[in-house]
């Protein structure tokens, strides 16, 4: 009998794909907009996962997020290093400065400050140029996305000269770098220079990023750290999952998209819903003469199960196909955060699942309720 | 007596709670194997209620009622369901053929409910609709079939699983004149067997002379019975 089901879903092209566009179209709505909001939440923390050398980050102890810079004074480097179970311990400058380019133009800069010694938090991948550079006098690296930005259409040139706080500056390499939340160019250089590049503040030690000897793991340090400065010492998983909770709460992001996501799940139930009341409806006759020939309550319950199922499935497959392509498209074009990780296909799955048991159930209660007897009558 | 297919006694049915409908009131019947009965009377005198009670559709209010040696007010919901599904054939006014399967595959799902394989299903259908000149038609869907193939296609169905009692509803009820008449012929012929009972309701009088026993009701009761002569070549 489920060769028969499926017959008669098929059968009525009209209703069928107008319950395939229900569930792909939710489904879209549901996985592209999930996805989004997971791409800028991991953009509020990429800053922390692309500093991949430091698995400790050590800051102020009233800082909330990654962008909320509380510089501390440089002796509170001396005593993390002074705490046991450290392998090392290097400064980090993270602020914003403000860059003017010859042609008069000003543009704000986000201005990473390695570790003089050490580069630790350098970029991950050089376009071009070389890290090394970087110990040139007034050296900077800045990210691709950046330097699109700031030059549009132009190949990738080194050496170009821009001001920053009245120095100068000099390209010397452009590398990769995740996106950020900020959106602003992103420039690395030493610490010695970016306290230069930066408006004078008393202290400039944004973070200190350590390592724990192999022996011992980054929590364990990290609690030492706090224990022993009274600073704040997450791992990088922590300080990341600090970070995002901190936009989860305090902006209106999930509200945002929690509200499209409710949106595509209550229009696909309703589209959906409707074509397979009206699709079960137009055959009751039809389910009504299989009752009254011997096709049991649970067998019809089977039946329109299974299409319910089958328009799911091949429905969920398309809206995922659908979402997956955005995502490609998107990532093309470089302008939409996007990141499509198995729990939202997965979360995206239960809520299909969710469409098609809701659905399924009105029309269950009209082919349940309906007495065979009924198709003797004109 | 073994060779009754179908025997009610002090048959009522009574439907609604608050001001009750008195469908049927005490109806006595009987028909034997190998008979083509009709069930005639006017609008309202409780022919469908009864045809619904013989088929295992309707449980009565009270009485007896034995099909194919079955009591059916003792049996239970699931049971009746087995019943119909292996013993009982319907002809249906509307057709209820499902518009998405081809006439082959229509005149299958009674063997298909009960489990047969598709293959196998599909080739007894095929035997079947041969058998009722629609053998050039299998594979044409219902909207492509004029009223009196999708009857014929209808009529397969209710027999393709040779059932031992074949029930008909105004099976002439939206054919013309010329039609309703082959497909009574067609049901007195392929039907009609010394081991199957046929019940066919009508209010179609241009058909009567098909029956070997004609059962007239009126107001819930059978009035009058008559066993015309048998009908010429």
């Amino acid at each position: 009998m489920i060769w028969v089901a499926f017959q008669m879903l098929t059968g009525d092209r009209a209703k069928y794909f107008g319950m395939l566009l229900g569930i792909s179209f939710a489904t879209l709505l549901i996985a592209q907009q999930s996805s989004i909001f997971c791409g800028l939440l991991l953009t509020a923390s990429s800053q922390i996962y692309d500093a991949k050398d430091a698995p400790i980050w050590v800051m102020d102890p009233g800082m909330q997020f990654v962008d909320d810079i509380k510089p501390m004074s440089e002796n509170e480097l001396w005593r993390v290093r002074g705490v046991p179970g450290v392998a090392w311990a290097v400064r980090f400058y993270k602020g914003l400065g403000r860059a003017r380019f010859g042609d008069g133009k000003f543009q704000q800069v986000m201005i990473l400050g390695l570790d003089d010694a050490y580069m630790v938090g350098a970029p991950r991948e050089m376009v071009l140029g070389k890290l090394e550079d970087l110990r040139q006098p007034d050296a900077v690296i800045m990210d691709e996305r950046g330097y699109r930005f700031l030059w549009p259409g132009q190949p990738y040139t080194l050496g170009r000269t821009f001001e920053m706080n009245d120095r100068r500056a000099v390209l010397v390499g452009v590398c990769k770098a995740s996106r950020t939340f900020q959106t602003f160019p992103i420039l690395y250089t030493r610490f010695s220079q970016a306290v230069r590049f930066a408006p004078q503040e008393r202290k400039a030690l944004s973070f200190i990023l350590a390592a724990p000897q192999p022996h011992l793991t980054a929590k364990e340090v990290a609690l030492r750290i706090e224990e022993r400065t009274k600073l704040k010492a997450l791992t990088r998983d922590e300080f990341a999952d600090v970070t995002i909770w901190y936009y989860l709460r305090r902006t209106g992001i999930p509200i945002n998209f929690g509200t499209t996501v409710l949106l595509g799940f209550f229009v696909g139930t309703a589209i959906a819903g409707q074509t397979f009341y009206l699709f079960t409806v137009e055959n009751l006759r039809q389910f009504g003469a299989l009752k009254a020939m011997g096709v049991t309550n649970l067998r019809l319950v089977g039946m329109l199960l299974f299409q319910g199922l089958f328009v799911g499935i091949v429905g969920y497959g398309l809206g995922i196909g659908m979402a997956a392509g955005f995502g490609i498209l998107s990532e093309r074009s470089d302008r939409l955060s996007f990141y499509m990780p198995w729990q939202v296909m997965v979360g995206t799955g239960l809520a299909v699942l969710l469409i098609i048991l809701l659905t399924s159930m009105v029309s269950l209660r009209r082919v349940l309720v309906l007495e065979p007897a009924q198709v003797f009558r004109a | 007596m073994a060779d009754i297919a179908v025997r009610c006694q002090q048959v009522t049915k009574v439907f609604g709670d608050g001001e009750p409908v008195h469908a049927l009131r005490g109806v006595n019947l009987e028909v034997p194997f190998g008979e083509l009965a009709l069930l005639v009377g006017p609008s309202g005198c409780g022919k469908t209620t009864l045809l619904c009670i013989l088929a295992g559709l309707l449980y009565p209010t009270s009485g007896q009622v034995e099909v194919l040696g079955h009591r059916l007010e003792t049996m239970s919901a699931n049971q009746l369901v087995r019943l119909r599904m292996r013993e009982i054939g319907f002809v249906f006014q509307q057709y209820n053929l499902l518009p998405s399967l081809t006439a082959v595959e229509n005149a299958a799902v009674p063997l298909l409910i009960q489990g047969v394989p598709r293959r196998e299903a599909l080739q007894r259908a095929g035997e079947i609709l041969h058998q009722l000149g629609l053998a050039e038609r299998r594979q044409a869907y219902p909207h492509q079939l004029s009223g009196g193939q999708q009857q014929r296609v209808a009529i397969a169905r209710a027999l393709v699983h040779e059932p031992r009692f074949l029930v008909c509803d105004e099976p002439t009820a939206a054919l013309d004149a010329e039609s309703g008449r082959r497909t009574m012929e067609l049901i007195r012929q392929v039907a009609v067997r010394p081991e199957r009972a046929v019940v066919v309701v009508t209010h179609d009088a241009r058909i009567f002379d098909f029956g070997q026993r004609i059962i007239y009701m009126n107001d819930g009761k059978v009035v009058r019975e008559e066993i015309p002569h048998p009908r010429r070549g």
